[in-house]
């Protein structure tokens, strides 16, 4: 008797719904209408990473929002993401945008880079734009930045504040890309002081988060004071490890990469500082240029110091009197050329037999 | 009549658990402030609306119809073969090898890429099922940590040996490919490939061995119980051996779709693609039979393949299609209840 009236109840609830249903579907024809009216469109498509991921596609997410704000954009019909679940959602996410009418669509992370060439190819009248990877296409725009600049300089802090001159760099998947941020890292470290040891590991993911955390844990375990990662959501492991040593005393440090990841480092306060990469910057410039009708399409854009694409994090509240002077010191023999940072094994081997 | 009754009853439990997962799912859009008809409305566009969304509908489906096959035809027989998505893996990685190693005429090309990447999947089938037959060691362990040792193997072999850079692999030479431009442009140039022809014979297929074939008399004879079979003279652990690894030749065709199909490529995976955990879902919704798991592939290779244009159309976030799917795999794993409740109705009006 009583599951009758549940499914009574039920059957009820389903008709209220439906009732309510049937009135809000005016508003959504007019909202379909106006998104036609609107002029200038700009949509992202995000990698597996997701748009939360504390890292170069959240970083792309917030200077599309800050192009919304200051170009009276709105959420949802001038600028959009769309997330990535899988790998291949690549191509109906980028073709979703295209053929809602999208001026400018970007392909955030290189894992998109095949793809967005395709589409770009069947959508020649639109613009796309990748990150982190070139296309070749008339109608895309390669956006990359010089991590190995912005890696030294983290690279420079890192030996600086080193007590048990060991430090770690943790990696997402090996790649050219990545090797950027290793060797850079590596590079600066050793520029300041060649004595200290550096440990390199891949985790061979950009998601694991669990993996991070071991990585991390075995590194700190060897006496290692101050991981730098490059690793995306991984990242966010070697966080979780760092904050539980620090609540149980121990003294050991983080450094972010993509944006200022200080906030991921509290309340503990794990974070050294962090390597930024301004893909918001870069977002934020592509997209402008795309609104003014000035974006030619068919070019690499290269964001260093010199762009400001790269430096390191506006927080240093944990650094000590002086040291950003230094990192200045350091920034000025980049600009100068005095130093040239690295950017692959090959480069760091030369660069080595520089120092001594 | 009781024939009739239970047929009725199997039909009815999964599309009461369909149409239930998606009126809570519609609660859930309501209760977080989006609009239930327009996001259905968005979604079922995305599935059906245009001919590239259903291009791209069939795209989604096609992997899904084998891996729910793979893992419906080890279920009937008795086994759980939750390593599909491993099998698949490295039916996906030995077709794109096949792929790109080989120089041969198209038609024979792809015919060996595919067989070639069925053989690699039924390896794969035959450790875990090699390890039940002869020791009884649990398949569900075995496959799972073996979906492991595959994501990583197969990215590994990639990475060292058929590299091009970018994550992937090489692309697979023309004569493989089940692409197909003409097809591609009937369906607003979609990803549509010929897989979707594969993936309805072997279903076909599933369906001939277990019900028109000795071999498939005595798979099911084993699920229903291993003890009587043998009394029967029927050799029990050979056939969990043989029940894998036909599993596992369905899940790497199901990796060759992906390969020779829709990517042309392999990614050198550092997560998983979910195409064998679907294929679970698809199967229990199909009823683990072979028009059953046709239908159910096509509504979640849809309801996948639409969550980005419902996103973007309705601006509800994509993952509650994720949400749908687990609210209808809870209503089919409830469908004993369900059955109850029936059983009591059709008792009450006699």
């Amino acid at each position: 008797m009583k599951k009758t009236g549940l499914f009574l109840s039920l059957v009820l609830a389903t008709s209220t719904f439906l009732g309510a249903c049937g009135t809000t579907k005016e508003t959504g024809e007019k909202d379909t209408a106006e998104k036609k009216e609107n002029k200038f469109k700009v949509g992202m498509v995000t990698d597996t990473g997701g748009v939360d991921d504390k890292s170069f596609n959240q970083s792309a997410w917030e200077g599309m929002q800050r192009l919304g704000k200051e170009e009276g954009l709105e959420e949802g019909k001038g600028y959009k993401y769309l997330q990535s679940n899988s790998d291949s959602e690549y191509v109906p996410n980028l073709t979703t945008f295209a053929e809602g009418g999208y001026n400018l669509t970007y392909g955030i992370g290189f894992l998109l880079a095949d793809h967005v060439g395709t589409v770009a190819k069947q959508y020649p009248n639109q613009q796309f734009a990748i990150v982190d990877s070139v296309v070749e296409g008339d109608n895309v725009t390669s956006i990359t930045f010089k991590e190995h600049q912005g890696s030294f300089l983290v690279g420079v802090l890192a030996a600086l504040n080193t007590k048990t001159n060991k430090v770690g760099f943790i990696g997402g998947v090996k790649s050219d890309l990545i090797s950027k941020f290793e060797v850079g890292f590596r590079a600066g470290v050793k520029s300041v002081n060649p004595k200290v040891e550096i440990i390199s590991q891949y985790a061979d993911s950009f998601v694991d988060t669990a993996k991070g955390t071991s990585i991390a844990s075995a590194m700190y375990g060897q006496k290692v004071d101050i991981i730098y990662h490059a690793a995306g959501n991984v990242g966010n492991g070697v966080f979780t490890e760092a904050k539980n040593r620090a609540k149980k005393g121990e003294k050991v440090w983080v450094i972010g990469v993509d944006r200022d990841q200080h906030n991921e480092g509290m309340p503990e306060n794990v974070t050294l500082t962090s390597m930024v990469k301004r893909v918001d910057n870069a977002v934020f410039e592509v997209s402008k240029k795309a609104l003014d009708g000035t974006l030619k399409g068919g070019e690499i854009v290269e964001f260093g110091l010199e762009e400001k694409g790269v430096g390191i994090a506006p927080t240093t509240s944990n650094l000590q009197e002086g040291q950003v002077d230094k990192v200045k010191e350091y920034e000025e023999k980049i600009l100068s050329g005095e130093i040239k940072v690295p950017s692959s094994e090959k480069e760091y081997t030369e660069f080595e037999k520089t120092l001594k | 009549m009781s024939k009739i009754s239970t047929n009725f009853t199997n039909i009815l439990i999964p599309v009461f658990a369909a149409l239930m997962g998606l009126l809570f799912g519609a609660l859930i859009m309501l209760f977080s402030g989006y609009d239930p008809v327009l996001g259905y409305t968005a979604l079922f566009e995305g599935m059906f609306g245009t001919p590239r969304a259903f291009g791209e509908t069939i795209r989604a489906m096609t992997p899904l119809i084998l891996a729910g096959i793979a893992v419906g035809f080890a279920f009937r027989t008795g086994l759980f073969n939750i390593g599909v998505e491993g099998q698949a893996l490295v039916g996906w990685l030995a077709a794109v090898w096949v792929g790109v190693a080989l120089d041969l005429p198209k038609p024979l090309h792809v015919t060996i890429a595919i067989v070639v990447a069925a053989i690699a999947g039924a390896l794969w089938g035959f450790i875990p099922g090699l390890l039940k037959g002869r020791f009884g060691v649990n398949e569900v362990i075995v496959t799972i940590m073996l979906n492991y040792t595959a994501l990583y193997l197969t990215s590994y072999l990639i990475k060292r040996y058929i590299f091009a850079g970018n994550e992937k692999s090489e692309n697979i030479k023309e004569s493989a490919s089940l692409q197909s431009p003409w097809l591609s442009e009937q369906f607003g140039f979609s990803r549509i490939h010929y897989g979707i022809f594969i993936a309805l014979l072997m279903a076909i297929v599933m369906w001939y061995i277990l019900e028109k074939t000795t071999l498939g008399y005595e798979l099911r004879s084993v699920g229903f119980n291993k003890h009587a079979s043998q009394y029967a003279g029927m050799n029990v652990n050979n056939n969990i051996m043989y029940s894998m690894m036909i599993s596992g030749g369905f899940a790497g065709i199901a990796g060759s779709m992906e390969g020779l199909g829709t990517f042309g490529n392999m990614t050198a995976l550092t997560h998983f693609t979910g195409i064998g955990f679907d294929g679970i879902a698809v199967s229990l919704l199909g009823g683990n039979t072979a028009i059953g798991i046709v239908v159910s592939a096509l509504l979640f290779g849809g309801l996948n393949s639409a969550a980005p244009s419902m996103n973007f159309n309705a601006d509800v976030p994509s993952e509650l299609v994720r949400i749908i799917i687990a609210l209808i795999i809870f209503f089919v794993a409830s469908s004993y209840v369900i059955k109850y409740v029936i059983s009591k109705y059709s008792k009450e009006d006699k």
